[in-house]
């Protein structure tokens, strides 16, 4: 069966959560670049975050689900990794995002997403996932995830 | 093609092996953290890995980038030599992972203008991720050098004794000239110079010393190998060898 247009599948796809970070999606996210229609299948496009992110294969499991329990037969997914991604796809909204969930969004500058404190201590640069560092508030003590900027 | 896909296989298994290596921290790591930055930096070198192999299996369509991965022979494998060393201590691996990380960087610069549109994609992205893992080598080789009397001994021993690989690094034979003509390859000998500058500033700073150039392993672009790689593959391909058509 094959049916939708594209901007169906955009707002399917925004629907699918970041299988690491649950607040936002995989459109949010930015790792889906690009949907077309060509011969009757839409060519969806996404790229990885980092090379060894092991969501990748996560979401793209998932958003092969989502297209599929909407009647979306006709799709397929390809990997492209240029241009590199790079958190500065990530839109203000997103961002008040994280910071509602915990994580210190993207941002030049990491700030304790608990009470805004500047005052901060890097404990290690590379946190649970690759996308994120550790770090602890001087101020409240908390410890948190800062999203790097790549 | 052919030269394309075999130029592809020798960028894949130097990062292929390196993450390998690097994968036997895991749960063995000296802290919490390093252990975890470790793997971080394991899973991203497989993952640029597996980007290249996906390639390869474009370049050949009779096999899978898993194919490449578990059923090649040590013979059929071209990482650098260095990648297949020991993890030895932690500053073992650190001080390997410096000069391999310094190596990376400056390689993959050049290969991002590469005429060929999938090998330079996959280098601009791995750029990035490289600068972070050399910026987490560099710190901790200053650390150790610059730490107490014996973490400075030990560290300088470490690099006294993988020294003789870094040679590798800088090689050319007839494929990667042939590369380079085409403008798909990286002209290795130009990479020393700015390797040599980031290396000795952080040996200066690390207060170890640079060892003097002697012998230099070489091989591995023809598939020689130490003896140290032919035991990893078969810790690494057991499983899809023993059960060959395995899912998971
Ligand atoms: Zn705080």
């Amino acid at each position: 069966m094959q049916s939708g247009s594209i901007k169906t599948i955009w707002e399917l796809l925004n629907n699918v959560p970041d299988p690491e970070i649950p607040v936002i999606s995989v459109v949010e996210l930015g790792v889906i670049r690009d949907v077309r229609l060509i011969n009757n299948e839409f060519i969806i496009s996404v790229t990885p975050t980092y090379s060894g992110c092991p969501a990748v294969k996560t979401f793209q499991d998932d958003i092969h689900t989502e297209l599929i329990t909407n009647k979306i037969t006709n799709f397929k997914i390809e990997v492209v990794y240029k241009p590199a991604w790079t958190t500065d796809w990530m839109n203000a909204s997103t961002k008040a995002k994280l910071k509602k969930y915990g994580i210190s969004p993207p941002e030049k500058i990491a700030q304790c997403p608990q009470c805004n404190s500047k005052s901060i201590e890097l404990i290690s640069e590379f946190g649970a996932t690759a996308c994120k560092a550790l770090y602890k508030c001087s101020d409240c003590l908390e410890p948190f995830e800062h999203f790097k900027c790549i | 093609m052919k030269d394309i896909l075999q130029y592809t296989l020798r960028i894949a298994d130097t990062s292929l092996i390196l993450a390998q290596r690097l994968s036997e921290w895991c749960s063995k790591g000296p802290t919490l953290e390093e252990d975890i930055a470790l793997s971080n930096i394991s899973l991203d070198l497989f993952g640029q890995a597996n980007g290249l192999l996906e390639y390869a299996a474009k370049i050949d369509q009779s096999k899978s980038a898993d194919d490449f991965a578990f059923k090649r022979d040590e013979r059929n494998f071209y990482n650098l030599q260095i990648c297949e060393q020991e993890n030895g201590h932690f500053g073992d691996t650190m001080v390997r992972q410096f000069l391999c990380d310094t190596y990376f960087m400056l390689f993959y610069q050049q290969l991002s203008s590469s005429k060929d549109e999938n090998l330079a994609a996959i280098a601009n992205k791995s750029i990035k991720e490289v600068a972070y893992h050399l910026r987490h080598s560099k710190n901790w080789l200053i650390r150790l050098g610059d730490g107490t009397k014996e973490s400075n001994l030990k560290v300088q021993k470490s690099l006294d004794k993988v020294w003789k690989f870094t040679g590798e690094f800088f090689e050319m034979d007839e494929l990667d000239h042939l590369m380079l003509d085409e403008k798909i390859g990286v002209n290795n000998t130009l990479l020393k110079k700015e390797w040599d500058n980031i290396v000795n500033q952080v040996l200066s700073d690390a207060k170890i010393s640079r060892p003097k150039d002697s012998y230099m392993m070489t091989g591995s672009k023809r598939g020689l190998h130490t003896e140290l790689l032919g035991k990893m593959l078969a810790e690494m391909q057991y499983l899809p060898r023993a059960y060959p058509n395995a899912k998971w």
